[in-house]
């Protein structure tokens, strides 16, 4: 079976394309529309966030381009092959440390470079040490999980994701659980990460700040079904402050677009 | 450290000292209550003679088999009646009724199928370790959060490779946990087997007891219940507990 991981490596034109896809979650009791005719494409190297409340298949839409789960209907492709099974050229990074407690710090961002890459153990090795670096945690990389701090968690996260060198980086809401301190330090690392190596990054997320500060594109869907209502570029600056008066100035009226779509829902 | 051994140590020599005092005081027959010290001589003169080792080495010999070839089954099984809903819906009902039924109930049948042999001892062993250690199993990879899956998935981990690198890891603490479960119902079926069960390929420590009894030898019976309290310990610390403490370590969760 020939899968996006078998690809040789000059042909990472890391683009996603999702045309016209829709999917329903069917259990005995209830028929959920998830998503609804989505059409996307996203450019190599672009930070494109999906923003819009619960229940609007934002997430669905990411374990869909992960290869976690099949639309009903609709076509993803990346890199023009279309997307059949998950692999580490589209990794996933979720609220949830996600990180193995059986493993240590390092042995957590080997996890994927193993199954990924025709790296000897040596360079492995030296390729985990770099990003743990790069996430300021190398001293950290003999300790278990269970001694890590919340955000120090998804920042091991990160560069576990990022270890493999994947050409895209799907991030489920990676800091909704963490303090806005740490956020804003998590803010300032990943637009970093980002320009020094220019990943694709889908990140879904119900912030519009965040969406704002961190995305090229921010993509507003509405809920049930989960539909694209509207899009947002944003062309400030990077690196970006979440505190600014410019950026507060495009979440704002993000805010208030996606307000008139949540109100008549409430209201119904 | 030391001083938890030391609050150990003292706690067992004062309920040592209680058992004397109270066989001092005289309330019971000393046919019923031995001193401490004439228990100490029957395991003097039972060791000297060899009779004590011999039963030891033979009923943990058949504990080790037993318990051995309940694991072989009861942890695949486990995690077969895990992954697939219809082995759950068969072996996995299977092992939760007959786990119900005390190991002891196994002895009949074993004795008419099997007489009075070997086989019989390992039959009950094997039928007393092996339902709980289905279900223990089940239970420990059912209780995995979902998102080790997933994330491994994610990062190209399939089939095999995910059983061994994630399920069975991430499922450990509750895998020993049923092992631990198993190896005492392993403990309760085997001595069950022994006091009911006369063969003549081994004397092991529950036919100490059982003789004791028939003998009315009170020391013999209380200094046999010693030994099999302190080998189920000795156990316990030796082969359970380090892998605790590394899981312990490990996931962070609470110190014994």
């Amino acid at each position: 079976m020939l899968t996006a991981e078998h690809l040789p490596t000059h042909s990472r034109a890391a683009k996603l394309v999702l045309e016209h896809v829709s999917k329903w979650f069917r259990t005995s009791s209830l028929n959920v529309h998830a998503l609804d005719d989505v059409t996307l494409r996203i450019a190599e190297g672009e930070f494109v966030c999906l923003v819009g409340p619960s229940g609007c298949g934002k997430s669905t839409l990411l374990n869909i381009i992960a290869g976690l789960e099949r639309p009903d209907r609709g076509i993803v492709q990346a890199d023009g092959q279309a997307i059949i099974a998950a692999g580490p050229q589209r990794l996933m990074m979720f609220q949830e440390a996600a990180l193995f407690p059986w493993l240590t710090v390092l042995s957590n961002v080997l996890f994927g470079l193993k199954l990924s890459s025709g790296l000897s153990a040596g360079e492995r090795r030296d390729q985990a040490e770099y990003f743990l670096e790069l996430v300021g945690l190398k001293r950290f990389m003999h300790s278990n999980i269970h001694e890590l701090s919340g955000g120090m968690k998804q920042r091991v996260a990160l560069a576990r994701a990022l270890a493999p060198n994947p050409s895209v980086l799907l991030m489920d809401e990676p800091f909704g659980a963490l303090d806005a301190l740490t956020r804003e330090q998590l803010y300032g690392d990943i637009q970093r990460i980002w320009t020094q190596h220019r990943k694709t990054i889908v990140f879904v997320t119900h912030n519009v700040r965040e969406a704002v500060c961190l995305g090229d594109r921010v993509i507003l869907f509405s809920p049930h079904p989960g539909r694209i209502r509207e899009e947002f570029a944003i062309p400030l600056p990077r690196p970006r402050d979440i505190n600014s008066v410019e950026l507060a100035r495009y979440a704002t009226e993000i805010t208030r677009v996606l307000k008139g779509y949540v109100q008549p829902e409430v209201a119904g | 450290m030391i001083t938890r051994w030391l609050v150990a140590l003292l706690f067992f020599a004062g309920l040592v000292v209680v058992w004397y005092l109270v066989v001092k005081a005289q309330i019971w027959s000393p046919l019923l209550l031995p001193s401490p010290l004439s228990v100490l001589d029957y395991l003097r003169a039972a060791a000297q003679d060899g009779t004590l080792w011999e039963a030891t080495l033979v009923t943990v010999r058949r504990l080790l088999i037993g318990y051995g070839l309940g694991l072989l089954a009861g942890l695949p099984l486990g995690l077969l009646t895990a992954s697939s809903r219809w082995c759950h819906d068969t072996i996995g009902i299977l092992a939760l009724g007959l786990q119900t039924l005390p190991s002891v109930c196994w002895v009949p049948l074993a004795l008419l199928w099997f007489g009075q042999t070997e086989a019989a001892m390992l039959f009950v062993v094997v039928m007393g370790t092996l339902w709980s250690l289905i279900i223990a199993t089940d239970n420990g990879v059912r209780t995995i959060p979902p998102i080790y899956s997933r994330a491994a998935r994610s990062m190209g981990s399939t089939g095999l490779h995910t059983w061994t690198h994630v399920v069975l890891p991430a499922a450990l603490p509750f895998l020993l946990s049923g092992m631990k479960q198993g190896w005492a119902f392993a403990w309760r079926s085997l001595m069950a087997a022994e006091i009911f069960v006369t063969i003549l390929t081994g004397f092991g420590l529950g036919h100490l007891l059982h003789y004791g009894r028939e003998l009315n030898a009170m020391d013999q019976v209380i200094g046999v219940m010693l030994v099999i309290v302190v080998i189920g310990l000795a156990v316990d610390k030796t082969l359970f507990a380090p892998i605790e403490q590394f899981l312990h370590r490990r996931w962070g969760t609470a110190r014994a």
